[in-house]
């Protein structure tokens, strides 16, 4: 199976990532010879294996539901691009 | 001084020989003076010097371990309170974390002092190192040729001496390529040994922390300050703490290694394949047994990696979105178009690439013939390393199929720079233990790397057979010209 511009377009969209036309055709071609490479698992008997998600087996741990403070919100803070009175800024969503 | 081991340092800074913030100024100046390698994005000396005076305190107080003093340089990949963190992405450009990853702090409580963070491939995606925003690093062995990737600034420094030690991560072979391509020791431990905590995230079922310095010796000194259950990782393992130095010492009388016959296949340099064959006669001298194995499904690992990779990869770099750190582009219409247009600016071309994979596979529709078809083939591998062990005590071969390539020589096409991974990327997938250490010089004076993997859990014995090796030889030895 073959890509092509239009869902190298879906996928940039799907991602969140903005994509010129020309960047799409580039892509394209790069995608195509990937997913070539891929294609060698479609022949593989894979009937009864366990798909395997981890190294070691077994699932996460997890741990008790209790809220923690972080000590430094100004740290936090510091590294984000737009900010004001301790909450982040993004352009108006709600009119 | 900067030609002695981890090991050696250790005993100088307890026989007082020489202090911490001697040592720091030492390394700092190397640092300055190899300054064209660019093996380092940020060095901050009055961070460095304040480590190292404490250093020399808790030295003075007696208090010290055996790795207190010691400098180490960080891969940037890595959170560091102290110095920026960017995972080479100008998505992360300039970012101050506010902690530290936990191999750090660990690392930090041993008394180890910091020299700086590492170059590394964008957010450790590649096998040359000309995927960083902020450059190529220099092999220092041939300014001409990549020092491997995604570790390329800690293996480059290391092989410079211009740090002792450097830690690193291996998603697919990013320890033990550049350890190879660069002539120095590098391994990467069971998954789950090293917290991830901290690690900015490329694929977490793969993602695992490692160490690259001269000797394995130097890597189990390390270790030991650096590994153990970490209950902010979810995926750490639970086990008692060892002492990774305790087999260093262990003969290699009558053990088994496993050569994959489809590690010594079609693709193998003849270079590359003398200098493994010569180390393997070296291990028979030594009394070690070779015995033939098959890892029948083996070369099936890249395919299966550039599915489950780019789809974790995709999922953990969604969270980079220009709101709560990271790069936003400076003119936007909505919410949507500032995260599109941020992402577009901040990644570089080969984590976009990697996304949209991810993306497409994880999408509706292709899950199952994609991803989950990919976890069902890395099973298979995975049980062929079990079948394996059954025959064998350690596996060997080639690092890599060739020497270190020039720049260049593969950065237009990606698939081709995926196939250097061949024979690294099927331990990853397994978990297994991995390590590369140098075993000689192939085409153009280049070095090359002997791969040792062992079974899960069994990194001592792995450390112990690579130990063994250097004491009988000294390919670990030589300094790149120009750096003695």
């Amino acid at each position: 199976m073959s890509l092509t511009s239009s869902d190298v377009k879906r996928i940039a969209h799907l991602a969140r990532i903005e994509i010129t036309a020309a960047e799409t055709e580039q892509t394209l071609g790069q995608l195509n010879g990937i997913f070539k490479l891929i294609e060698q698992l479609q022949s593989v008997d894979t009937t009864g294996i366990e798909p395997m998600s981890h190294p070691l087996g077994g699932g996460q741990r997890l741990r008790e539901d209790i809220a923690i403070d972080h000590p430094d919100r100004d740290a936090i803070m510091k590294n984000a691009p737009a900010s004001q009175d301790g909450l982040f800024l993004v352009p108006r969503v709600i009119e | 001084m900067f030609e002695k081991s981890v090991a050696d340092l250790g005993r100088a800074l307890a026989a007082k020989q020489v202090s911490a913030v001697e040592l720091a100024k030492l390394y700092l100046e190397r640092i300055e003076r190899h300054k064209q390698l660019n093996a380092f994005l940020d060095v901050r000396p009055d961070v460095t010097l304040a480590q190292a005076r404490d250093a020399d305190a808790r030295i003075a107080r007696g208090d010290a371990t055996a790795l207190t003093g010691v400098p180490i340089a960080h891969k940037d990949i890595f959170v560091t309170r102290d110095f920026a963190s960017t995972a080479s992405s100008r998505m992360l450009k300039g970012y101050m974390s506010p902690f530290d990853a936990t191999v750090v702090e660990k690392l930090g409580l041993a008394g180890m002092v910091t020299l700086g963070k590492l170059n590394c491939d964008e957010f450790a995606m590649g096998s040359s190192n000309e995927n960083s925003y902020y450059g190529n690093v220099l092999n220092p062995w041939d300014k001409t040729a990549v020092p491997g990737g995604s570790s390329g600034g800690s293996a480059a420094a290391v092989a410079a001496r211009i740090a002792p030690a450097a830690t690193a991560t291996d998603t697919g072979g990013s320890i033990r390529e550049p350890a190879a391509f660069s002539g120095i020791t590098g391994i990467k431990p069971t998954y789950g040994r090293a917290s991830r905590w901290g690690m900015i995230a490329f694929a977490s079922s793969l993602d695992q922390a490692g160490i690259m310095t001269r000797s394995a010796e130097d890597a189990a000194l390390i270790f030991n300050g650096m590994l153990g259950f970490d209950p902010k990782d979810s995926t750490s393992v639970d086990r008692a703490g060892e002492d990774y130095t305790r087999s260093l010492n262990s003969s290699v009388k009558g053990l088994r290694i496993g050569l994959p016959k489809e590690f010594f296949g079609e693709g193998l340099q003849p270079d590359v394949e003398q200098a493994v064959r010569e180390a393997l006669a070296d291990y028979v001298r030594q009394g070690a047994v070779l015995v033939d194995i098959s890892l029948p499904n083996a070369a099936l690992g890249i395919p299966v990696y550039y599915v489950i990779a780019p789809a974790e990869c995709s999922s953990n770099l969604s969270r980079f979105d220009g709101v709560r750190y990271g790069h936003r582009a400076a003119h936007y219409g909505d919410l949507d178009d500032m995260i599109k247009k941020s992402r577009a600016e901040g990644f570089g071309a080969e984590p976009r690439r990697r996304i949209l994979i991810g993306a497409y596979v994880l999408s509706h529709g292709y899950y199952d013939a994609y991803y989950i078809q990919a976890q069902k083939v890395r099973r298979i591998i995975a049980d062929e390393f079990q079948q394996a062990f059954r025959q064998c005590d350690i596996i060997a071969g080639p690092v890599t199929t060739s020497v270190a390539f020039d720049f260049g020589e593969k950065a237009a096409d990606p698939v081709a720079m995926y196939l250097s991974d061949l024979y690294t990327i099927p331990g990853s997938l397994a978990g297994i233990p991995g390590m590369s250490i140098p075993c000689g010089f192939g085409a153009k004076n280049r070095p090359v790397g002997l791969q040792l993997m062992s079974n899960y859990f069994e990194e001592a014995k792995l450390l112990g057979v690579a130990h063994q090796y250097q004491q009988a030889t000294d390919w670990h030895k030589p300094i790149p010209g120009g750096f003695q």
